[in-house]
């Protein structure tokens, strides 16, 4: 459903990814590995436009949109839950949430509210709070509550367990698992904590010095003396 | 204190037109961070555009102030948004991305040719024009001091108040304004949400350019006269006002021109009326030193 091929970015002088190529099929939950400055952020950001890749070429459901402008890609059914979480930190939960609709032009909108407060019933006691003044793990749920208000074809998440509370982590893993599960919603997550995505991805990448440099089924990657070496050890 | 009532008259008039300009400096470094200083020649396009169609409409012979106001209110406003978008589009947008003066000298580069423009299509001689609006309210107090209310100045406040109201409909509750307050708070978030960024600004430098057209049609009535250097002080007074808010903030930017028309009427009465702008000015100073994110301005948080 979405091919990355051969594709690089610069910035500036500096190559971040130097030629990578990933699918995601429907249906699949597909994560991104790698230490820090890998290139695993960079990738899902030029999937979506921003920056531009600078050769190679991304399509999205047999359509190419390598040279599209971001906001008519997100149009198209991807949304991003960005590193960072990028909350509208002056902007209520509930205004977050209709930021996310956008796309839709408020198309089904209370329908789509209600499934997020179903998925992440704190959001909806905190509906009128401003965003800037959530936890972490709050944030967290608003961002991806917000990435899916545009009822996106295909969700790339970046890192959804940093920064937060161990027993949160597990809330937001299991509800990564349920989306993907109840919606068949395709899920590309980019995670530091390798071992808890490896054993909910279908399929995964290694990605080292902007370059794929290993893939395979959770379960092989989970299994593999040099994955487990260089990411697994020391820690969950 | 009649005499203290009528500065406070005076002031109120004048700090409303400054607030209607600082708005559109504070919106638009709201969203893109730089101050756009071709902004006052907008305000002063505003005031030409008024001053023909006037002259137009006389020569129509259309003279019922009520409807010739109105006819020129939408025209000064359609011309004026028109020239505040291009200025965007050809100015600003081509510098997006390049480095952060960038777009600052082209904004200078922008305010001395709209100057230019106006002075030789229009001519360097001031232009007076027929007072529209006359009148007003006089009220004697107990000394036999008179306070005087001209309509135009209730009209400047009425105008001022619905624009206000209705400009702050916009930006809390629709969703244009939603995207400009998410734009202003992180603009790559908000193209990531789907947002069409470019047309945003775009839309912000038309908002703005019509408060801007507002103020120079009241001006214009106000003074009666106009040249094509107006916009020069009165861009640099109602930047002062927005600075003076808060730089960003909207009800900072009203509150700022009330502020700085209230500090220049006060001085102009009560001490000499050569030295206002210095006044005013000072104001500018005084507050950078002390207070330097504006009275209602948010302290700028280094973003991670």
């Amino acid at each position: 459903m979405l091919e990355v091929e051969n594709v690089v970015t610069r910035y500036g002088a500096i190559e971040a990814l130097k030629g990578v190529s990933i699918t995601v099929e429907r249906g699949e939950i597909v994560t991104i590995i790698g230490a820090n400055g890998a290139g695993k952020s960079t990738l899902l950001m030029t999937i979506c436009g921003s920056p531009r890749a600078a050769s190679g070429r991304i399509r999205f459901d047999g359509r190419d949109i390598t040279e599209m402008a971001t906001y008519d890609i997100v149009r198209l059914g991807i949304s991003q839950a960005p590193e960072g979480r990028r909350i509208f930190p002056r902007m209520t939960v509930l205004e977050n949430l209709m930021m996310g609709a956008v796309p839709t032009d408020g198309a089904h909108f209370e329908e789509d509210l209600a499934k997020v407060f179903e998925l992440f019933p704190r959001l909806k006691e905190r509906q009128s709070q401003r965003g800037g003044t959530l936890s972490g793990g709050e944030q967290q749920m608003l961002c991806i509550g917000r990435a899916l208000m545009a009822r996106p074809r295909m969700l790339l998440m970046d890192e959804p367990s940093l920064g937060i509370a161990p027993i949160l982590v597990r809330q937001i893993f299991e509800a990564i698992v349920a989306i993907n599960r109840e919606r068949g919603l395709p899920i590309l997550l980019v995670e530091q904590n390798a071992y808890q995505a490896l054993k909910i991805a279908h399929r995964g990448y290694v990605l080292a010095g902007g370059r794929v440099v290993m893939r395979g089924t959770g379960r092989e990657l989970l299994a593999d003396p040099e994955v487990r070496a260089a990411y697994l050890e020391g820690g969950h | 204190m009649a005499y203290f009532i009528q500065q406070l008259i005076n002031g109120v008039a004048l700090g409303m037109v400054y607030g209607l300009i600082a708005i559109g400096y504070s919106m638009v470094y709201g969203i893109i961070g730089m101050i756009n200083f071709a902004h006052g020649e907008i305000y002063m396009i505003g005031a030409f555009v008024s001053i023909i169609a006037f002259t137009l409409l006389g020569m129509l012979g259309i003279s019922w102030a009520p409807l010739a106001l109105l006819l020129v209110l939408l025209v000064a406003i359609a011309i004026t948004a028109l020239y505040g978008w291009t200025v965007e589009r050809i100015a600003y947008r081509p510098l997006r991305g390049s480095f952060r003066l960038a777009p600052l000298i082209s904004a200078i580069g922008m305010s001395i040719f709209l100057q230019t423009y106006v002075q030789v299509t229009q001519g360097a001689k001031i232009k007076p024009l027929q007072p529209v609006v006359t009148g007003g309210f006089t009220f004697e107090d107990a000394s036999g001091f008179t306070i005087t209310i001209s309509w135009i100045q209730i009209l400047i406040a009425v105008l001022t108040l619905v624009l206000m109201a209705g400009f702050t409909w916009v930006i809390t509750s629709t969703p244009l304004g939603r995207a400009q307050r998410a734009c202003e708070q992180d603009l790559k978030m908000a193209a990531l949400c789907g947002v069409d960024v470019d047309r945003t600004i775009s839309l912000t430098f038309v908002i703005g350019a019509a408060l801007a057209a507002v103020a120079g049609l009241m001006a214009t009535l106000y003074y009666g006269v106009i040249d094509f250097f107006i916009g020069f002080l009165a861009g640099v007074k109602a930047f002062t006002a927005a600075v003076l808010g808060g730089i960003g903030s909207i009800p900072g930017a009203m509150l700022g021109g009330l502020v700085l028309g209230l500090a220049e009427a006060f001085w102009s009465g009560y001490f000499s009326i050569e030295y206002k702008d210095v006044a005013a000015f000072t104001i500018l100073v005084v507050v950078l030193i002390f207070l330097p994110t504006g009275i209602l301005g948010r302290p700028e948080v280094e973003k991670v």
